[in-house]
């Protein structure tokens, strides 16, 4: 009951309601223009919550994160581009139907269930964030190792394309992570004498640079294409026989996003493709997905909004983050002295159950702006990106000079925005980088310090229960696509 | 998809130090091996103070992983080859130069100055060619965004032509 109250506790503040009324519709805005969402948004809007105290700093990221999840879904109906990766399954069905003339039937559809998906994930965050941490507790250094083994080999198989080239990303990611000072000797790493690198690489010039930068370089290659737009009249809510037809798929894709969510994986991405072929495998239609089924969209939006609350599940019971979004909010929270893990549970309640309820209120927030003004949101989309992207590089370069004010780090900017550029191109995930990035200091850590512990022998890593079953499941992890593609053939 | 397999079947034909797999691969290689000899210059903590590993040991377990699974991916792709990508547009190489073009201005001119060509430079290239849109990215924006930064954020910018006048 206390927790509840927590919980309501955003309802409370005008200030919270403010910042959750501008963090749903920023995420909005960045959700239906292509080639942003909510990761980039997330980097690019942190600096300047450095102005506010950390539960409304953590509240607007994740209110981004819930809106813009939802708001891919308005460009993929109405321009056959999703707006977030996220949203790549819903063009399968939802533009299609825009094209018989029910683009409000489709967007209807997308936002009753991302809305129901998003506010089943929440239910599952609260039951199950705190039984996570409570587990925690039973972890020293050596499974902390193993944890975070397992959630790169995690993202390296369910994560999207070839399961070795995410492991290289998510290597050089740990690598990154090595540049500066030793934490445990001082000695100097891959610094080249560069006094700024001693510190080490930022979180946000790389997340910036791989994000925004590499997408602007993909937008320039992109100059001549010409997207079909569909006027959108007005939103529709979903007749009661889309309900009938659909309700169990929502269900059904809210309990594989939420799921998917908790894995340490690409989040939505992955969740809306495994809810969409679901949906079409217990569809009693099956034939008409891809044309425009109502259930095709409901089981991709209801999987990729799920996926928000379970990827805070890890990012908050374990400081592992589960999707690249949830990596920027980790950072967002140690930026304002915050860490993750079993002791936040137990210290700061009133915070935790505070991000919980404002995440449910982001959900409604964002079905109520989605009904009334995806009209609105779509006209963005017209936005031309030879107006839009020169001013995202400005917003890109002074916010991230702003974090230590460093041209160093906007010129680290650049670099991994050019990098990031030839990843995607030669199909290199650039979501490993970042969570390797983040779990790198925990996985040279506690490596370091178990081997202390354990006297240099490599081998009583196996004799820990806990880190044994990381270890294995590593190991499953890593077949899996293996298995996988030898079922394909 | 079967555009994708005409791509490959394309791939296939190329000489091998021609193809994408070769070149990438071979690009991580040198990058990872450069970077491994780098570690062997890194400072070797004493014994007594030494707790666990050297510092170079990660970084250097780390690249040779990366080295190994680099010659994997070759090796897969030698049986199944990616798929050739297009050349890249005029467009992309004058974004590209306009990222170096900051970087000159922004360590010899003025940090706002090079975001202001950049902007209009890219926008340009783009393909804007009306002069209110041009000023709107190139002048009007940035200065709304440095205004912005410099008053709710009070950060200072670096010295430069233009932000020295600023803060004179």
């Amino acid at each position: 009951m206390d927790n509840l109250l927590l919980m309501l506790a955003p309802l409370f503040s005008s200030k919270l309601l403010l910042v959750l009324f501008f963090g749903t519709l920023f995420g909005l805005i960045l959700g239906v223009l292509p080639g942003l969402g909510p990761t980039t948004g997330g980097a690019l809007i942190l600096p300047f919550t450095m102005t506010l105290d950390p539960l409304s700093a953590i509240v607007l990221l994740t209110s981004i994160y819930c809106a813009g999840t939802y708001g891919g879904a308005i460009t993929a109906v109405l321009i056959n581009t999703p707006g977030t990766p996220a949203a790549a399954a819903t063009c399968l069905d939802g533009y299609p139907l825009a094209q018989k003339g029910e683009a409000g039937r489709a967007l209807g559809m997308a936002t009753v269930s991302s809305t129901v998906g998003g506010i089943f994930s929440v239910v599952i965050l609260v039951f199950f964030a705190p039984i996570l941490a409570q587990l925690a507790y039973e972890f020293g250094q050596p499974e902390y190792f193993a944890l975070a083994i397992f959630g790169l080999t995690m993202l390296a198989s369910i994560g999207e394309g070839s399961p070795i080239k995410n492991l290289i990303a998510g290597a050089f990611g740990i690598l990154i992570s090595t540049v500066g000072k030793d934490f445990m000797t001082s000695i100097d790493r891959f610094t080249f004498g560069i006094n700024e690198l001693t510190e080490g690489i930022g979180f946000i010039p790389v997340v910036v640079g791989l994000f925004a930068m590499s997408e602007m370089l993909t937008q320039s290659t992109l100059i001549n294409q010409v997207l079909n737009r569909i006027a959108l009249k007005a939103i529709k809510l979903p007749s009661k026989d889309d309900y009938k037809k659909t309700w169990k798929t929502i269900l059904r894709s809210s309990g594989i996003g939420s799921f998917i969510g908790v894995l340490p994986a690409e989040g939505g991405t992955v969740a809306s493709l495994i809810g969409y072929s679901e949906a079409k495998r217990f569809s009693k239609n099956p034939e008409e997905f891809g044309k425009g089924s109502i259930e095709g969209i409901a089981g991709a939006e209801a999987a990729n909004n799920a996926a928000t609350g379970g990827a805070m599940v890890p990012t908050l019971a374990l400081g592992i983050p589960g999707s690249a979004t949830t990596a920027v909010i980790l950072t967002g929270l140690i930026i304002h002295g915050v860490r993750p893990g079993p002791d936040l549970f137990r210290e700061q309640p009133d915070f935790l159950y505070g991000i919980f309820g404002a995440m449910l209120i982001a959900n409604i927030l964002f079905f109520i702006f989605g009904f009334f003004g995806a009209k609105i949101f779509a006209r963005i989309t017209l936005v031309p990106n030879k107006i839009l992207w020169p001013m995202i590089f400005a917003v890109s370069v002074c916010g991230t000079y702003s974090l230590n004010q460093s041209i160093i780090d906007v010129w680290i900017m650049l670099f991994f925005g050019v990098l990031g550029f030839f990843m995607r191109r030669y199909g290199f995930s650039v979501v490993p980088v970042i969570i390797g990035l983040i779990l790198g200091e925990l996985v040279e850590g506690t490596l370091r310090q178990s081997l202390v512990i354990f006297d240099g022998n490599w081998l009583m890593f196996f004799t820990r229960p806990i880190a044994l079953t990381f270890f294995i499941l590593s190991l499953i992890a890593l077949a899996f696509p293996l298995i996988r593609s030898r079922k394909i053939k | 998809m079967k555009n994708v397999q005409k791509q490959k079947r394309a791939n296939k034909s190329l000489p091998f130090f021609f193809r994408d797999e070769f070149r990438v691969s071979l690009v991580i290689i040198l990058i990872s091996v450069a970077l491994l000899i780098t570690t062997f210059t890194f400072d070797i903590v004493p014994p007594i103070l030494n707790r666990g590993i050297q510092p170079a040991t990660f970084p250097k377990a780390l690249l040779v992983l990366i080295i190994v699974m680099t010659l994997l991916i070759y090796y897969l792709a030698t049986k199944n080859p990616w798929k050739v990508e297009k050349k890249l547009p005029r467009s992309f190489f004058l974004t590209l130069s306009s990222f170096v073009i900051f970087v000159v201005v922004s360590k010899t001119l003025d940090f706002f100055l090079a975001i202001s060509a950049l902007s209009i430079f890219v926008s340009y290239c783009w393909g804007e060619k009306r002069l209110f849109y041009l000023l709107l990215v190139g002048i009007i924006f940035p200065i709304i965004v440095f205004i912005f930064f410099e008053t709710i954020l009070g950060l200072r910018f670096p010295p430069g032509i233009i932000t020295n006048i600023y803060y004179s």
